[in-house]
């Protein structure tokens, strides 16, 4: 490790120390999970080198155990706390859940997330009803965004998940999701 | 016309809508309602207790059947879609009826009217799971909090202005001020009465006065035509002729 950190030493002008703790301290502050692409425009480090900062980061933050956690979010990375705090977090801040998404919108977004982007006709065909109000309430909570027009009969308007989709369901981006045939097992059991 | 009943929240353990059949053999339904045709119809073939690959479509018709009626009176729109379902259980159940040997070759293997619904249920099953699954994913983040937000220069008004900004409003202010201010000076400074005495005053000790000399003298439009007005009202009042030395030439005011 020494001549390792020797050679980032000649070459860059942050020790791996510094490095980490810089990277803790931008994800800190920033508003959205920030990506390592950015954190090595602003360090002006390589890519690689910041990566590998963050991933110590990420031991730190296990090793310790402490209220807060380092997670890769929506192609970034984000300091939240740790989910067995919640209650404790919520009396303090006098929140409350937010209020869940219907079993309509869910499965609407569930057939967008899958089949993204996909029209208005073929969530029909899989939901078998209408999903205008599901879709209104997705578009309401910017869970799905449009994505351009079918170019088929009647041009229909795509839909595909969003960005705070990903943030929204703790998602590092959308492969993280399990695969739709992995569902089918569950299904064959009524 | 949409599904206005829509529900704001609930629990996909608790709260899966279920059919009760009361006493006198009529159906009720309870807490909320199902998400399409789809959803009732998988609930109806696991209260039933039927295979979905074997699918008892006599049951489940008059089942499907008896819950859309009710539903009937609450919303047409969802209705609808409901009824479109109903209609193919319907097709299927009297194709099933048919004897088989009917169609086709014997040998031949006879697509079972069943399999296109089944297809269908299966699909939607899928994405039922994965709804569930986004359900638990977003109640596990409900539990994450970020930190909160910090002040920044983006996320306050107040701040939230470049130095552009400032002087573009500064210079309209300034603007509003130049043209107010100019307006009253206006007004205050000169008025027609001041103007016929500076004009009765200058005529009566020089005893004569260019006019395009008096005319250059005014600062702006309005003293311009107080003065053409004064000189017009000298003339018509007091002992002053206008002159003129030749075609063309300057006018000029002379006392008599």
């Amino acid at each position: 490790m020494p001549e390792a950190v020797l050679e980032i030493e000649e070459k860059q002008s942050h020790t791996v120390a510094e490095l980490v703790s810089v990277v803790e301290a931008l994800i800190f502050v920033a508003d959205e999970p920030i990506s390592v692409k950015i954190l090595a425009e602003v360090l002006d480090e390589d890519k690689e080198i910041v990566e590998s900062a963050v991933e110590e980061l990420k031991s730190e933050f296990e090793r310790r155990k402490g209220g807060l956690q380092l997670r890769e979010i929506a192609g970034g990375w984000q300091i939240s706390t740790r989910t067995e705090y919640h209650e404790e977090i919520r009396r303090f801040l006098k929140t409350r859940p937010n209020a869940k998404l219907s079993l309509a919108a869910l499965e609407t977004l569930a057939v967008i997330a899958y089949k993204q982007p996909a029209t208005i006709p073929e969530i029909l065909e899989i939901r078998g009803v209408q999903s205008a109000s599901a879709i209104k309430t997705l578009l309401d909570k910017r869970l799905i965004v449009a994505k351009g027009r079918k170019e088929t009969v009647g041009r229909p308007m795509l839909y595909g998940t969003s960005k705070d989709f990903l943030i929204q369901f703790g998602l590092k981006d959308l492969s993280e999701l399990p695969s739709i045939e992995d569902f089918e097992d569950l299904a064959g059991g009524i | 016309m949409e599904q206005q009943t829509e529900q704001l929240s609930f629990d996909f353990d608790k709260v899966q809508p279920h059919i009760v059949r009361d006493t006198r053999d009529t159906i009720k339904l309870e807490l909320g309602e199902f998400a399409g045709p789809l959803d009732l119809l998988l609930y109806l073939i696991k209260q039933e207790q039927a295979n979905i690959f074997d699918i008892p479509i006599a049951r489940i018709t008059v089942a499907y059947l008896q819950y859309i009626r009710l539903i009937e009176r609450l919303d047409i729109a969802l209705a609808a879609d409901f009824l479109v379902m109903a209609a193919t259980l319907i097709e299927i159940k009297s194709k099933m009826l048919l004897p088989r040997e009917i169609f086709g070759e014997a040998e031949e293997e006879i697509e079972d009217p069943r399999h296109e619904l089944v297809d269908r249920l299966l699909e939607h099953q899928k994405f039922q799971n994965a709804a569930q699954m986004l359900y638990a994913r977003s109640t596990v983040e409900q539990a994450v909090f970020p930190r909160g937000q910090i002040e920044s220069d983006e996320n306050n008004a107040e701040v939230n202005a470049t130095v552009f900004d400032l002087l573009s409003v500064f210079q309209k202010i300034l603007a509003r001020h130049k043209e107010e201010i100019k307006m009253e000076i206006k007004r205050e400074e000169m008025s027609l009465f001041d103007m016929i005495k500076n004009l009765k005053r200058r005529v009566f000790q020089a005893k004569e006065l260019y006019l395009s000399a008096f005319f250059e003298e005014m600062q702006n439009k309005q003293e311009l035509v107080l003065a053409f007005i004064a000189v017009l009202e000298i003339v018509r009042t007091e002992s002053v002729k206008l002159m003129q030395e030749n075609v063309f030439g300057d006018i000029i005011l002379r006392k008599v």
